[in-house]
């Protein structure tokens, strides 16, 4: 009997979908049977962050509505052959699924695989209430800025009223440099702030653009840093326990020089 | 601000004038808000838990018993009201 863990923010444009994709893929990679499940409806995006986009038949409606059978929706990698992806419907009403159809859904997915991760759209309304319908767990993502941990808060206090166990903390782009130079929070600030356990922490980088504009998550390449971190908070899912990454800030060797003359340092 | 002062605060000293300090004040304090919203349950246990705790010293009149919040730009204060009619005699 698999795991269903919902990934959710509030706000949008923090990197949910990123964040799904990533750690399906990297569970995908330790041999795990996975599908993620995209509830964004008329906003689909998580076909195209992993590269999938071009094979889509039947979506998630077709799947609950039995316009077609739950296997003939669910596409299969084919870098990763057990690794599955049921697409949200991109033409219909965001109405078109319901909660019952959704923990339907979820009862007869996790029969069949280790993890299904639903990737949950932006917002409190009917989709965030359809995403964690059937989910026994959640990962909050938040970024350190002010609207993602106020917006993650009000996320928190939604699915401790809605009893979805525990929500556990991803904080996402993460910019070292300004952490140090006390422009950015830090992981413990926001932690301060959130008191809710942390799962883990991605640094902000490059590599995740790049990665989406191939559509290959950036847990597939070994030298990525923000893919390290999906991957060290994948083995976390899998209950091994891997420290939390040290972020070391670039070298910026005038600047650095020049703070660590007046910090001190 | 000293050009010292300014500087320090430029390359990193951990000030109040820091503008994570600033994101963590002004977040702390929209959360009260935010987390009293959600829970209106909140008020109503805490008006009961008040009535168990004082009864036990005062005769209180729990009709006439108010609880509110008085919302204020530096932050949020707990208001209560409670008209006592008689004080228990201690042993």
């Amino acid at each position: 009997m698999g795991k269903v863990i919902v990934i959710t923010s509030g706000k949008g444009g923090v990197g949910k979908t990123t964040t799904t994709a990533n750690l399906g893929t990297a569970l995908a990679m330790f041999d795990k049977k996975v599908v993620m499940v995209d509830t964004d409806i008329g906003l689909r995006n998580l076909d195209v962050v992993l590269g999938l986009e071009n094979r889509i038949v039947y979506d998630i409606v077709d799947a609950v509505r039995g316009n077609c059978r739950l296997n003939q929706a669910l596409i299969k990698d084919k870098r990763f052959e057990n690794m599955f992806l049921l697409p949200a419907a991109q033409t219909k009403d965001k109405t078109a699924v319901t909660e019952d159809q959704m923990v339907e859904l979820c009862d007869k997915l996790k029969d069949e695989f280790d993890f299904v991760i639903i990737d949950c759209p932006a917002g409190i309304e009917h989709g965030f209430r359809n995403a964690i319908a059937g989910a026994e767990e959640a990962i909050v993502v938040t970024t350190p800025e002010v609207s993602a941990v106020r917006d993650a808060d009000r996320i928190i206090g939604l699915l401790e009223a809605a009893e979805v166990r525990s929500p556990r903390l991803i904080i996402n782009r993460i910019r070292t440099n300004m952490v140090q130079t006390g422009d950015m929070m830090s992981v413990d600030d926001i932690l301060s702030i959130l008191a809710v356990e942390l799962l883990g922490i991605v640094p902000d980088d490059d590599a995740i653009i790049i990665s989406t504009n191939r559509g290959e998550p950036t847990v597939m390449d070994d030298a990525s840093l923000p893919g390290q971190a999906y991957r060290n908070i994948a083995h976390r899912l899998c209950g091994e326990e891997v420290p939390l990454m040290t972020l070391t800030p670039k070298k910026n060797s005038f600047f650095s020089r020049l703070k660590s003359l007046f910090s001190g340092e | 601000m000293s050009i010292v002062s300014f500087l320090a605060h430029f390359f990193g000293k951990d000030d109040e004038l820091s503008s994570k300090n600033i994101a963590k004040e002004r977040l702390r304090l929209v959360l009260v808000h935010d987390r009293l919203d959600i829970s209106e349950s909140i008020m109503e246990n805490l008006r009961e838990d008040l009535i168990a705790t004082i009864g036990k010293y005062m005769e209180i009149d729990t009709s006439a018993l108010e609880v509110s919040l008085s919302r204020e730009v530096d932050g949020v204060a707990l208001l209560a009201n409670i008209p006592i009619v008689n004080v228990r005699r201690t042993s």
